[in-house]
């Protein structure tokens, strides 16, 4: 007796939200990203669910694929914020606001 | 002939045209001479319409020409065309006939002026719109005609713009003239509406079926457009400040033929006028006391042209009283007759005002006949027939009038006798001031500049120097060594012609009655008896030479103080002005205030303003959003998320 | 059997995403979304998907998450940061709305089924063979240009972080370590 589908549906979409949220409200700029990567979680979660659900090894192979851009954008994400924040190391994300012109 | 009726606008209309584009070129005089042709060419044209008028039997004198449609929209269809008959014919001949003469004497009297060739742009401009007045076959056509000669008449009062007080006048005329203007535009709407057309000759065909109560309206409508156009109470104020004018301006317009045209169209409308004996009534009445009034004024002016000026609406007043009488002809009769001597008036004043370098004051003159022969003889034959002294011109068509108002209203009569007394008072006060007495004008001009005198209505005197700012073209001949001189043949001819048709002008009175009866709708004869005739005679006789006595004893045998005769009230024209100054500008003007700083200014400029401020405001409340907070445009984001998540649960739910 | 492991584990990925937004020291972050990964991990293999639960484990836990730390640590971004206090008005009231307002509304989608009932065109997920053969037969012959491609873009990824990351040639401010 395997647990149904929907159960996994709902745990993603939790995921999802709390990852949203935190996005939102946390000013620290490396914590945003690993919100992000939550949010990431969680749309993999539901891909394999359906893969299992609508027998298809498709949303495997997507979830796949989004690992690799996943892992790419973090590196190329981090890049970016060490060559801004290596200045000042208490920078937040509202602090980009500095940047306007 | 009768066809070639299009050639006698048509003529000045070429005039017009050819000195717009050429005028300059041609210069002083030659500009001049091509009017007068032009205008002599339109005269000769009316002789022969009118021989071939005379050729047509008697009940049928009456020929259309229709030229182009000019207006056809829905139930109204104008064209261009002509309606000649008896009036529009007797209209266009003098007209024409005194019109050329003027052109000839401008010719004169404007050489020097650096704007020589524009006044006889303006001169053509006007012969064309007033023959078309004239000439018209519609209400319509004649109020083109109307409005043109409204038009023209302020250019050519204002005509030496430079002078504030002349800019002024023009702007008066034409705006008074206006408020006329509305009632002639409501009694068309009105005859329109009644007959649906404007053509005079359904019109004044159908006319008997009008109720009396729509003949009443429209007899009183057009009336309110002759009051503005013919200087009656209470618009004729413009007229005396028309004289800033030059004088043949004043001389062709203001006396022989554009506030003429407020009577033409009485006539013109008599069929319509006799259904309507309460309007008629009334034009009798303000006849008659536009008359009085503006003689009471003349006894007191000093400047000769504003005498004249007055004169000229009373004797508008005498027309208006013939009209209301009932006896149309005998107002025609009066108009051609005035047409002539004051015509010659003017002229005469404007020659002894150029002889006297640019002086217009009469108290400033004096024994003028020694020096301008010419001028004084033609002045004096003038003087009697306007005064009413037979066998001139004058005596004969202000009785017929007298006559007509006698048989309408005793109280009429009176006041249109005691009229007459008075203005043979201030004619005649007028020939002796400037042409017999004492040679004032010498110590005029060897006193200081410091006693000119203050009177408003008066002419500032070029003492001793010639300024461009007065009636006259070109000062020429040098201060210190004043002497008057006559003016040159240009201007004694037509003075003479003139003198010549104000003199033996009475023995139209039989010929014109004979000659006008097809136009009047209903015959009119005078009811009295040859002895109430000959009394009336007698009596008017009587009065025109008391009033010639008195002058004289006043103003050459000295047996009153002339302050006696000369009060303030009259001096000042009834403060008439300054009464509309009150009741009409400083309202005008309080309105015009609120309007520009009030409604203008902070409402509308507000409202314009405050859509910017508005849009400003917003702006910078928008701008707001443009934080640089990264993590805002995520919540922004995130909340469109939300949005579009709703739009998807509503559809499948 | 089935409802323990999925209890434990959907427990383990709450917690470590609640950790992860709650937690004002970064380091402390980053440790709890390791525990969400791998209860995700866990999720994977209880879906059969075990070549997935693998690659998760080794790439997201052992490499990304260890990315996260060098640069907590290299930055020095590791000063507690003051959770409490929020400068955008409105920025968290609007945010937990939002939140809701997704939550509510994959909920009340989630009513609707959008299944199409085509045929899988991937392959099949279960049947005869392992995940791993499946996934690779899939991936190697269907999908193999997306295949090339993301190869390219790690490629890429990686250049351009180094190029990113370095002082600029003129010496930085910071004459300090060089990445």
């Amino acid at each position: 007796m395997s647990v149904p589908g929907a159960w996994y549906l709902g745990l993603a979409a939790m995921l999802f939200t709390i990852g949203g949220v935190g996005l939102l409200i946390r000013r620290n700029v490396l914590i945003m990203f690993m919100c992000v990567e939550l949010m990431l979680n969680a749309v993999n979660l539901t891909f394999v669910t359906y893969a299992r659900m609508m027998n298809d090894i498709g949303g495997q192979v997507v979830v796949f694929f989004v690992l690799v851009v996943a892992a790419a954008e973090v590196v190329v994400g981090l890049a970016i914020i060490v060559s801004i924040f290596r200045r000042r190391a208490d920078a937040t994300a509202d602090d980009i606001s500095l940047l306007r012109g | 002939m009768v066809h070639a009726v299009w050639l006698i606008p048509a003529l000045p209309l070429a005039g017009f045209l050819i000195l717009l584009a050429t005028g300059r070129r041609l210069g002083d005089p030659k500009a001049g001479y091509l009017a007068t042709a032009m205008m002599a060419g339109s005269f000769l044209v009316s002789v022969g319409v009118w021989f071939d008028l005379m050729g047509m039997a008697g009940e049928e004198r009456r020929f259309e020409q229709d030229l182009f449609t000019w207006i056809a929209a829905g139930g109204l269809d104008v064209g261009v065309g002509f309606l000649v008959d008896p009036l529009s014919v007797t209209m266009a001949l003098f007209v024409t006939g005194v019109g050329t003469l003027i052109h000839l004497y401008s010719v004169g009297y404007m050489h020097g002026d650096e704007r020589y060739p524009t006044f006889f742009v303006y001169l053509n401009l006007f012969a064309f719109a007033m023959l078309m007045l004239v000439l018209a076959n519609s209400f319509l056509l004649t109020f083109l005609g109307w409005e043109g000669v409204g038009a023209c008449s302020y250019f050519l009062i204002s005509f030496w713009f430079e002078r504030p007080s002349a800019a002024t006048a023009g702007k008066k005329a034409f705006v008074i003239n206006r408020v006329g203007d509305f009632g002639f535009m409501v009694a068309m709407f009105l005859i329109f509406a009644t007959f649906g057309s404007l053509n005079y000759v359904p019109v004044l065909e159908e006319a008997s079926t009008l109720t009396k109560g729509t003949a009443t309206a429209i007899a009183l409508l057009l009336f309110v457009g002759a009051v503005g156009k013919s200087a009656q109470l209470p618009l004729y104020v413009w007229l005396p400040d028309a004289m800033e004018g030059p004088t043949p301006v004043s001389a062709l317009i203001h006396a022989a033929t554009m506030v003429t045209a407020g009577v033409f169209l009485m006539v013109r409308v008599n069929p319509i006028l006799d259904l309507a004996p309460g309007a008629l009534t009334l034009i009798a009445v303000i006849g008659a006391l536009t008359a009085f009034f503006a003689a009471t004024i003349a006894c007191a002016q000093n400047d000769i042209k504003k005498v004249l000026a007055y004169s000229t609406v009373s004797q508008l007043g005498y027309m208006f009283l013939a009209v209301g009488s009932g006896a149309y002809i005998a107002a025609i009769f009066h108009m051609v007759t005035h047409a002539f001597f004051k015509a010659l008036l003017f002229l005469g004043a404007g020659s002894v005002i150029h002889g006297m370098h640019d002086e217009q004051d009469m108290k400033r003159m004096g024994a003028l006949r020694k020096w301008l022969p010419i001028t004084s003889a033609t002045f004096i034959i003038g003087w009697l027939a306007i005064a009413g002294v037979p066998p001139f011109s004058g005596f004969w068509s202000k009785d017929d009038i007298l006559l007509g108002a006698w048989e309408k209203n005793r109280a009429l009569w009176f006041i249109g006798l005691v009229t007459a007394l008075m203005t043979a008072y201030y004619m005649s006060r007028q020939v002796f001031l400037v042409f017999y007495g004492g040679e004032r004008w010498r110590q005029a001009h060897t006193k200081s500049e410091g006693e000119a005198e203050a009177k408003p209505e008066h002419e500032p005197a070029a003492a001793g120097g010639h300024g461009a700012g007065t009636d006259h073209a070109v000062p020429h001949g040098a201060a210190g060594d004043f002497k008057p001189h006559e003016s040159p043949s240009t201007m004694t001819f037509p003075l003479i012609v003139l003198a010549v048709l104000a003199a033996v002008g009475g023995i139209l009175k039989t010929p014109l009655e004979h000659w006008l009866e097809p136009v009047l709708a209903h015959p009119h004869h005078f009811a009295s008896s040859n002895s109430t005739k000959l009394g009336l005679i007698a009596v008017t006789t009587i009065a025109a030479l008391a009033g010639l006595g008195i002058a004289y004893a006043i103003w050459v045998r000295g047996r009153v103080r002339e302050s006696a005769v000369e009060p303030e009230p009259l001096r000042r024209a009834w403060y008439v002005d300054e009464l509309y100054q009150r009741i009409v500008e400083a309202p005008g003007r309080a309105i015009a205030n609120f309007s520009a700083f009030v409604v203008d200014a902070k409402i509308i400029d507000g409202t314009v303003n405050g859509v910017g401020a508005l849009v400003r405001a917003g702006g910078s409340r928008l701008r707001g959003v443009q934080s640089g907070f990264v993590r805002s445009y995520a919540l922004a984001v995130a909340v469109g998320a939300v949005a579009i998540l709703a739009y998807a649960v509503a559809r499948t739910s | 059997m089935d409802w323990v492991v999925f209890v434990v584990a959907a427990a383990a990925c709450l917690a470590g995403a609640l950790g992860v937004v709650l937690a004002s020291h970064p380091v402390h972050s980053a440790l709890m979304l390791v525990m969400t990964l791998f209860g995700v991990a866990v999720l994977f293999v209880a879906q059969e998907a075990h070549f997935l639960a693998a690659v998760q484990v080794i790439v997201y836990a052992g490499a990304i998450v260890v990315l996260f730390l060098f640069v907590i640590m290299l930055l020095g971004v590791d000063r507690t940061e003051n959770v409490r206090a929020e400068r955008l008005p409105g920025q968290r009231p609007i945010a937990y709305l939002a939140g809701a307002g997704v939550i509510a509304g994959i909920f009340l989608l989630a009513r609707t089924a959008w299944v199409s009932g085509a045929e899988s065109v991937a392959g099949v997920a279960d049947g005869p063979g392992s995940n791993v053969e499946k996934v690779a037969r899939s991936l190697f012959t269907r999908y193999l240009l997306a295949f090339e491609m993301t190869s390219v873009l790690l490629v890429i990824a990686v250049v351009g972080a180094v190029v990113l990351a370095r002082h600029s040639p003129s010496g930085g401010v910071h004459g300090s370590e060089e990445s």
